[in-house]
């Protein structure tokens, strides 16, 4: 669907404290371009606040910066999904699948957001409102609303957390599926959720916060939570954010 | 529903009880009976005089509401105005309207002017405080999201903090509702030749009690009926906000 190429994108040198304890200290962080790459580690080690120096919500500090892969800045390429669904209570499920046109003040591509909302399988809910759906559909709209955007990075704080488990794995499908291609970074706890969609895993731990050893487990994603490789990989990875978290 | 039904029977016999109390002086506290007696034999005169305060009433509400809202979206749109509206509106608040009612009968003059701008003053800050809380504490995430998608300035503000703010600006119109004919009322007292205010004020000087206590109910029912009517108009405007409180019935 989309036509424009994921670039990688880079973050140098991020520096960031917070009432003066160091968060990040000279950190670099790399997303691939075109892959997905999952963050991981300990509460309030700083995972989120690094997804939202990429969406430019935060800075990076003075020395800091965010670059692309193609030279191009990174801004108004992102799109950003977050843990809560953020759908306005006050809109139509598709009018809020749109709300980033309406929020630019371009003409809205109502036509692509009803294609998605079918792909999902909220076709017929389009004109619903967002406060007579369940949690699931919710984070579903909240994912058509970041495909309309259509954006080459998408970044996702722990979006499928709050769902329980049986959407919660219908969505990681759902979304490996329709994100495949992009440049992705998905920041979770669930070590399970990591190992099923990521290409790339990164746990980041310590204060200031160091990022771990790259892990690339085998296969393509979505993997099968039952296969007996990623079950293996997720005991190790138990135990590495179960060290993180005492370091 | 029984309930409110209830309420009305009660307070009348509180009244009456109240009346009796009184020793069935009509020229203290008439009775219920007497009142409606009153109210019925001289309604031409108290329903002349109900339109000019209600005229009033919901001019100054309309008045105030649009000045209150555009202060406070004027207050978060743009930083200097509520740097400096905000300090001069808080010691407006401290001069009462009471006060300056005689200056403003001056000013705009015994007909209805000096009292919608009367009731006009009293909502203007209930309703700019309880609008511009509402634009100032939208929630930050949808804030982000609006900062990714790269919304403009202006086009968040439309488009999220008014809407957002919508039921605080309700809670500021409510009250406006309930408070407003205080501000008429008070401004027929100082200085008038019709509504309500001038009526009761009339009435009492000429010791006719009961036709005093027409008016006063006759404008408490007015009251009531404009905080349902605007209650009504609020929750059917607020489709998407959901009553929370666990109901009973």
């Amino acid at each position: 669907m989309s036509s424009i190429p994921s670039p990688s994108v880079h973050v140098h040198a991020a520096r960031l404290a917070f009432a003066g304890v160091p968060l990040f200290d000279d950190l670099d962080f790399q997303l691939p371009g075109g892959s997905w790459t999952c963050l991981l580690g300990p509460s309030g080690v700083g995972k989120s606040t690094l997804l939202r120096i990429l969406a430019g919500l935060e800075s990076a500090g003075d020395q800091g910066q965010v670059v692309c892969g193609d030279g191009i800045p990174l801004s108004g390429r992102a799109a950003y999904m977050a843990q809560k669904d953020l759908l306005l209570p006050w809109l139509s499920v598709i009018e809020n699948a749109v709300v980033g046109f309406r929020l630019r003040g371009q003409r809205a591509p109502k036509h692509q957001a009803r294609e998605l909302l079918a792909a999902v399988g909220l076709a017929d809910r389009c004109y619903a409102r967002p406060d007579d759906l369940s949690g699931g559909m919710r984070q579903r709209v909240a994912l058509v609303r970041t495909l309309v955007e259509d954006r080459p990075v998408i970044l996702m704080d722990e979006p499928f957390s709050a769902l329980d488990a049986i959407t919660r794995y219908r969505l990681q499908s759902l979304a490996s599926r329709l994100l495949a291609g992009r440049t992705v970074l998905l920041v979770t706890h669930d070590p399970l959720e990591a190992l099923r969609l990521g290409h790339r895993i990164h746990v980041l731990a310590g204060r200031p916060a160091r990022l771990g050893a790259c892990i690339e487990p085998p296969g393509k994603p979505p993997r099968d939570p039952s296969d007996p490789a990623v079950l293996a990989a997720q005991a190790d990875l138990l135990r590495r954010l179960a060290a993180a978290a005492e370091a | 529903m029984w309930r409110r039904l209830a309420i009305l029977p009660g307070l009348v016999a509180v009244w009456q009880l109240a009346a009796l109390a009184a020793g069935g002086r009509a020229y203290i506290l008439p009775g219920p009976w007497e009142v409606l007696l009153a109210g019925v034999a001289r309604w031409d005169v108290i329903g002349e005089h109900a339109l000019v305060t209600f005229a009033e009433v919901i001019a100054g509400l309309v008045v105030g509401g649009v000045c209150g809202a555009g202060t406070a979206l004027l207050m978060a749109s743009y930083r200097p105005a509520w740097r400096w509206l905000m300090p001069a509106l808080v010691v407006s608040q401290a001069i009462p309207v009471f006060a300056i009612a005689p200056i403003l009968v001056l000013w705009f003059g015994y007909g209805m002017a000096s009292k919608v701008v009367m009731a006009t003053l009293i909502i203007y800050f209930p309703v700019t405080t309880a609008f511009f809380d509402g634009l100032r504490r939208t929630d930050g995430g949808w804030l982000d999201l609006a900062r990714t998608m790269g919304g403009t300035r202006q086009r968040i503000l439309w488009r999220i903090r008014v809407p957002a703010a919508l039921p605080s600006l309700a809670s500021g119109l409510r009250v406006a509702a309930a408070v407003a004919p205080i501000g008429a009322v008070v401004g027929e007292w100082v200085g008038s030749s019709a509504g309500l205010g001038y009526l009761m004020l009339h009435a009492n000087a000429r010791m006719q009690v009961p036709l005093m206590f027409a008016a006063l109910v006759t404008l408490a029912m007015f009251g009531v009926a404009l905080y349902i009517a605007v209650d009504w108009l609020l929750r059917r405007a607020l489709y998407w906000q959901r009553d929370t409180l666990p109901s009973e019935d």
